[in-house]
């Protein structure tokens, strides 16, 4: 019975990926949907990467990270550095001219999408090394003020980022396949870590930190592991970000971007994945659907004085606090999504309807 | 490093000083909520924020004199901070401590997009109060009334604090709570009178910091209380978390070590920022309690 | 020889002296109570020989090795594990997760090689499993695998957290009030329950204990602490009719 139940899963599971795969190649190959409608799905495909590996380290680990937009920079900064063709860096560069060590190296995107990974994971030993070893209190702080200050960093190192101007001509991407193959890849490496012995050592620190210890759980090793994973899937996020856009430059990762990422992770539910995905594309989908908040709406001759530029992010703000204070489990809670839960979904909508 | 001359440092020192007492007001209000609640308020910076809106609307749109203003925003100010409270920590005491957390981000980020939606991004000018912007010559050096206030102004709020937290019943019962919240509530103490009147207090110290602020950086944008926010909480930690006294020591410290990078080091003058938390780093590795900081055991 | 031996050890919170000058030996394969009216300090001597505090004086030895100073999970990793007074399980994940959690000290392959579902990982996990499988099993827990740890009655959590203790393979057992909350029968059941994991994993056993019956019947000797100061020591009929020991528990202490 039960062996039945798990073959069945495994067959849905297939055609559930059958559909995607054949849904996906349509939209890459043009026979639907439109650019605008590629460039949001890719945006939700990189968001649910960043996302998620924010939900291991705050949903999981139960460390308060807010550094998720100052890693994306990084990221995204090693891919626009080294993947700009060579003949032209002097066009971009036109106001100070690129370091010499640099302007003479182009690394391929895998390479430098992944480069860009590990550096945002080497920064994040590095705050986690003083912020972690003790009551990670301080760790919002700490992640927020570097958000805060890679900008700064970024802006005043001009032989390097090219300053305020940012960098474009980056290469974009020829399919979708990338940004979702690349989501999937890392949605994968994240679901086995979190069942792992080391996911549950994540979820032992999150329940109990002192019980963990006395379970013989190096805090301080675990602690920074998660958050250096978090950090490198940031990273990655971050690099195809860039690569999206086509252009970098400081202002895109204000830290007020991260708030998205929490907005997803509590929409969908900390310690979720399958609800941080859900809501990753529910977010996206949605910040880009309401933009008409943002401008003027005139219904029969009347315009609404309510709506205009600003309006959008008071309701995200706004839904963010109304979920944390009346739907703190969001979407899934700790649970993550199952068939038994989808059909006992569809059961309750059925005998909703009679 | 550059020379200065004597009276660029004698006018630096005073501007330290005076940034510094300015950082002191702000981050007392952090360092009595984290003493009772363990909550890092993010919204504090974005109250601060509000209050100079409220000094702008209430001198620029209504016309009032400064000293009306100033207790309209004082009061107004205060009422935020309350409702704050009641609305989005209340309600998540017993929460984990990740969703009240989350809570404070939420209202912080629902200032900031409230103010750039009701007030746009567009940086409004600080009502110009005569008496505080008039500049004073001591020898060689200028400066302004803000600057010389400042110090004096944040010292006596100190002592006042101080007499509140020290000599009162309330404050008894606020010294309790940030010990053993639990105990303190079995002993009978109001705890949510005790909670309104550190929010009332950081509040209102925010408003005043938010007028001495305009006076003198008089440029007022929805992201304003950002920085300033963020460089006070780690005043509050370098001075000691929950240490009132401490606060305004890691205030006094920051402001200085700020303008002092400034003066010596102009070609870093872009990292201003940055300094704060390099500082949160050194106190993290060498000194995590603070400056004035008592070691806490956690029970087991 | 001893397998814990605490020597001379003091602790100090600010002005106030939890712990003086205790000296504490247990010898391989007994059954140790301390006892003592509330507030003698017993639980922070678990604290201290447990690495969650460091003493302000004095070393603590297992197995004649130097302990003092190595953080609590060093010293797990050692060997020696314990319970809670105010059990302190994984609330929300399941009781085989609690197990498993309690065997990641062991885990050799790094994380990657999980991410990766390297071959050796996987079989890693898979003894894992059996053998946290094998253990609920001994002690009567393995019905009850996927239930959610704070789901389950009292009695059944204060074992459970006994059985993670055991997971971590620890030769010696610091339980912090085992019995507490139990009903007569009950704490019966558990005194055999003791008796039987000592035998079967060749455990040496610390316990602070408040049911004078059980404490009478189980231990091989007693330490007796009194506002920080040991005040007597020796079998249970040498304990009881000490008079030191009476005047501290005079109408102070029920006995259940």
């Amino acid at each position: 019975m039960i062996n039945q139940r798990k073959d069945h899963n495994i067959k849905a599971y297939i055609l559930l990926f059958i559909v995607f795969a054949v849904l996906l190649t349509l939209l890459d190959l043009k026979y639907i949907g439109d650019e605008y409608v590629r460039r949001v799905l890719n945006l939700a495909a990189i968001y649910t990467i960043v996302s998620v590996s924010m939900n291991l380290v705050n949903g999981f680990t139960g460390l308060f990270s807010l550094g998720q937009a100052g890693f994306m920079a990084i990221g995204a900064y090693t891919v626009a550095i080294f993947t700009v063709p060579l003949e032209s860096r002097a066009s971009i560069f036109y106001v100070v001219p690129q370091n010499p060590a640099l302007a003479g190296i182009h690394i391929p995107f895998p390479a430098a999408l992944l480069l860009g990974g590990l550096l945002a994971a080497l920064v994040a030993i590095l705050i986690g090394i003083p912020v972690l070893r003790l009551k990670s209190d301080y760790l919002a702080i700490a992640t927020l003020g570097f958000s805060e200050i890679i900008r700064i960093v970024f802006t005043n190192a001009k032989t390097i980022t090219n300053g305020a101007l940012g960098i474009k001509s980056i290469p974009k991407m020829p399919t979708m396949w990338v940004f979702f193959g690349v989501m999937i890849l890392s949605v994968a490496f994240i679901v086995f870590l979190i069942n792992s012995s080391y996911g549950r050592a994540f979820k032992a620190i999150r329940e109990d930190a002192v019980a963990a210890e006395a379970m013989g759980i190096n805090l301080f090793k675990h602690k920074v592991m998660s958050f250096a994973i978090g950090a490198f899937f940031a990273g990655i996020g971050g690099g195809l970000f860039a690569s999206l856009l086509g252009t970098v430059d400081p202002k895109q990762f204000y830290f007020t971007m991260t708030y998205n990422f929490l907005l997803m992770i509590v929409l969908g539910g900390m310690g979720s994945i399958s609800g941080t995905v859900i809501a990753s594309f529910i977010v996206t989908i949605g910040l880009e659907v309401l933009r008409f908040f943002d401008n003027p709406l005139t219904l029969f001759g009347v315009t609404i004085p309510i709506f205009r530029a600003g309006f959008r992010m008071v309701i995200f703000s706004a839904l963010l606090m109304i979920l944390v204070l009346f739907f703190r489990n969001g979407l899934l809670g700790q649970k993550e999504l199952s068939w038994g839960m989808v059909r006992d979904w569809f059961g309750r909508l059925r005998r909703y309807k009679r | 490093m550059v020379l200065v001359s004597f009276e660029t440092f004698m006018q630096q020192l005073a501007n330290g000083i005076s940034i510094g007492s300015l950082y002191a007001l702000i981050a007392i209000g952090y360092t009595m909520v984290y003493g009772i609640l363990r909550l890092i308020n993010f919204a504090h910076g974005d109250i601060f924020m509000m209050a100079a809106y409220f000094m702008i609307f209430s001198m620029v749109s209504f016309r009032l004199p400064w000293y009306v203003s100033i207790i309209i925003v004082i009061a107004f100010t205060v009422l935020l901070g309350v409702i704050i409270e009641k609305v989005a920590y209340r309600p998540l005491r017993n929460a984990p401590r990740m969703s009240i957390m989350i809570s404070a981000i939420g209202v912080s980020f629902l200032l900031e997009n409230l103010a750039t939606y009701l007030f746009t991004g567009v940086p409004k000018g600080f009502p110009d109060i005569a008496f505080l912007t008039k500049a004073i010559r001591i020898g060689n050096i200028s400066l302004t009334v803000a600057t010389l206030l400042t110090p004096i102004i944040t010292i006596i709020l100190l002592y006042v604090v101080l007499f509140i937290t020290n000599k009162t019943k309330i404050g008894m019962a606020m010294r309790a709570s940030s010990v053993d919240f639990e105990t303190a509530r079995l002993m009978g103490i109001n705890i949510n009178r005790v909670i309104s009147t550190t929010f009332i207090i950081g509040s209102g110290l925010a408003a005043i910091g938010a007028v001495l602020w305009g006076s003198k950086y008089p440029s007022i944008y929805p992201l304003v209380g950002v920085m300033p926010g963020l460089k006070c909480f780690i005043a509050a930690v370098l001075g000691g978390i929950g240490n009132t006294t401490g606060a305004v020591l890691g205030g006094f410290i920051l402001g200085m070590a700020e303008i002092m990078l400034v003066t010596f080091l102009p070609a870093l003058t872009g990292y201003r920022d940055a300094i704060a938390f390099v500082i949160l780093i050194v106190v993290l590795l060498v000194k995590p309690t603070g400056l004035l900081g008592e070691k806490v055991t956690d029970k087991v | 020889m001893s397998v814990l031996k605490a020597d001379n050890i003091v602790m100090q919170f600010g002005g106030v002296t939890a712990v003086n000058d205790l000296n504490i030996e247990v010898e391989k394969g007994k059954i140790v109570a301390l006892i003592g009216p509330n507030g003698a300090g017993k639980t922070t001597a678990f604290n201290v020989i447990t690495g969650v505090y460091q003493p302000t004086k004095g070393s603590v030895y297992f197995n004649g090795e130097k302990i003092t100073g190595l953080s609590p999970d060093k010293i797990t990793n050692k060997g020696i594990a314990r319970t809670f007074q105010n059990i302190r399980l994984f609330k929300n994940l399941t009781v085989l997760d609690n197990i498993l959690i309690a065997n990641h000290l062991h885990v050799k392959s790094n994380f990657l090689s999980y991410t990766t579902r390297m071959p050796w990982s996987r079989k890693e996990e898979k003894s894992m499993r059996s053998k946290s499988e094998m253990l609920l099993e001994k002690l009567g827990l393995l019905s009850l695998k996927n239930e959610i740890a704070h789901s389950l009655p009292y009695g059944e959590q204060r074992k459970l957290e006994i059985a993670r203790a055991l997971a971590t393979d620890a030769k010696l057992l610091l339980l912090d009030e085992p019995a507490a909350g139990m009903n007569p029968s009950e704490t019966m059941q558990l005194s055999g329950f003791i008796h039987t994991i000592r035998d079967e994993f060749e455990l040496t056993i610390f316990m602070i204990e408040h049911h004078m019956d059980l404490v009478m019947e189980i231990s091989d000797k007693i330490y007796v602490l009194d506002f920080g100061q040991l005040i007597a020591q020796g079998t249970a009929d040498e304990v009881k009719n000490n008079k030191r020991v009476i005047e501290a528990y005079l109408g102070v202490e029920e006995d259940a």
